[in-house]
């Protein structure tokens, strides 16, 4: 097993930086706007930006979200294990809400898929929007892209790209492993 | 997360601690789902399940029902009174012919103990058992420890009394294995006609004064007085057994301290506990129907996974 290092910590926090600003350029000062971190690794994600927002560009008003999307997955039944549930935390109607999905690596697609409907469960959101820090080329199952996207990776199928972060390991890193 | 040991849900005999932990985790998310504005989920829509009653259950059932619904599983309903069991059918011929439906889960109520176990033996399908005669209600057990659970934080190590009539309770006997297997003390406590001999055999303490049972407990269940299963007199009157064995006010309030009050319903009002005692707020009766749906969700979602 190979373990490439796609982007540093460093590297990271500008990506984070520079979505958190196209975040802004669309959605002013998120009045009408929901973050919803989709669980268990977009939830990362969503709290880093969170911090940004909040403390570098002074949006006071940010509301966020974490979604699990488990119960909504189209591959029940179909692996051996016993699909493992989160925690979704959100305290507030999605309806008439621009709604930003965060996720740590766009891959298939079929996660966004699953969202899109459990989304549902907490309103109609007047729209969705889809913010992925690594987006894999070539590998869609669907015909979902992200609006806003960090890095764009080209991985072949077999290969594997991780995300890690300083709160649950070493150091924050985005590695490609073979 | 791992994965149920089981197959069926016979009763909690037959599952252990961490089968009842999973149950519980998965419960708590299907709780915060059975509160959101829309309530269902995607996750058996190509599960088909039969509710098999045999014996006459209103909650039970629709609970199963609603958590079946909200799981977006196919149901077909079935009751022993407008049936074909009323000319003769075997119970294997019925869930044969029900199964020869492509039915993928059944739920059955059933009156003779063991009822479960027999068609788990003969047929293809995960069964899930509703209460088998005086024997398990798994489910009614399951949700009594999650709302003990909910309420006071833990089980383990809680004191745990079951009033009233234990010798025709499932609900009784799947309790008693169900918290004995997380670590609590239970005592069973009514007159010595309903308490079955041989009882002490699980571990369990027996107490025939209630103001002592409640006095040592956390939480006291309390049953209803099985009349429909009894052919001979056990007590000398409903009206003594509730002077004796009825929960009140006055007798809650004589305690030195606060206990949770519990009932699988349905109630007999004035008989097992007052009107003031059930409406209370140490009672926590309307949480176990809320928690009932959640539990019966998480075991049905962890069966259907099994099936391949």
């Amino acid at each position: 097993m190979s373990r490439k290092v796609l982007l540093n910590g460093k590297e990271i926090d500008i990506i984070l930086h520079r979505l958190a600003c196209q975040l802004i350029e669309n959605h002013d000062a998120f009045e009408n706007t929901v973050l919803i971190g989709l669980q268990p690794r977009g939830v990362f994600v969503a709290e880093r930006l969170k911090q940004i927002l909040i403390n570098d560009y002074g949006i006071s008003d940010l509301k966020m979200g974490f979604l699990d999307i488990t119960f909504f997955r189209d591959d029940f039944r179909r692996s051996d294990k016993t699909l493992e549930a989160n925690k979704t935390t959100i305290d507030f109607v999605v309806e008439e809400k621009r709604v930003v999905f965060i996720d740590d690596v766009l891959y298939t697609g079929r996660s966004i898929r699953a969202a899109l409907t459990a989304i549902q469960s907490f309103g109609r959101p007047l729209e969705v929007e889809l913010l992925t820090l690594i987006d894999r080329r070539f590998s869609r199952h669907l015909p979902i892209q992200p609006n806003y996207r960090g890095r764009q990776v080209d991985a072949i199928n077999k290969e594997r790209v991780e995300v890690s972060w300083g709160e649950n390991s070493a150091e924050d890193a985005v590695y490609l492993i073979n | 997360m791992s994965e149920l040991s089981v197959k069926h849900l016979l009763g909690i005999k037959y599952i252990n601690e961490k089968d009842i932990q999973l149950i519980f985790e998965t419960a708590d998310h299907f709780k915060e789902i059975i509160n959101r504005p829309i309530k269902k989920v995607p996750s058996l829509r190509d599960i088909t399940i039969a509710n098999l009653f045999f014996e006459n259950s209103t909650r039970t059932r629709l609970s199963f029902e609603l958590a079946e619904k909200r799981l977006s599983a196919d149901v077909v309903n079935f009751s022993a009174a407008s049936s074909s069991v009323k000319k003769g059918e075997t119970l294997i011929d019925t869930a044969n012919n029900i199964l020869a439906m492509k039915v993928d889960m059944i739920v059955m109520r059933h009156p003779n103990p063991g009822a479960g176990v027999f068609l788990s033996k003969h047929i293809d399908a995960s069964i899930v058992n509703a209460g088998d005669g005086a024997h398990e209600h798994p489910t009614q057990a399951l949700l009594d420890s999650y709302s003990i659970r909910e309420r006071l934080g833990d089980v383990a190590g809680k004191k745990v009394v079951i009033v009233g009539d234990i010798l025709h309770s499932r609900v009784a006997l799947s309790n008693i294995y169900a918290l004995k297997l997380q670590g609590a003390e239970v005592m069973v406590c009514g007159p010595k006609t309903l308490i079955p001999k041989y009882i002490g055999e699980l571990g369990v303490t027996i107490e025939t004064d209630l103001k002592k049972a409640l006095q040592w407990c956390d939480v006291a269940n309390m049953l209803r007085v099985q009349n429909e299963r009894m052919d001979i007199s056990y007590f000398p009157s409903t009206r003594e057994y509730s002077q004796q064995y009825g929960v009140t006010k006055q007798l809650l309030t004589s305690l030195n301290k606060e206990i949770v009050i519990m009932h699988p319903g349905p109630i007999n009002r004035g008989v097992e506990i007052t009107s003031e005692v059930a409406d209370s707020k140490q009672a926590i009766i309307l949480d176990q129907v809320e928690n009932g749906v959640a539990i019966r969700m998480a075991v049905m979602y962890l069966l259907a996974s099994k099936i391949k």
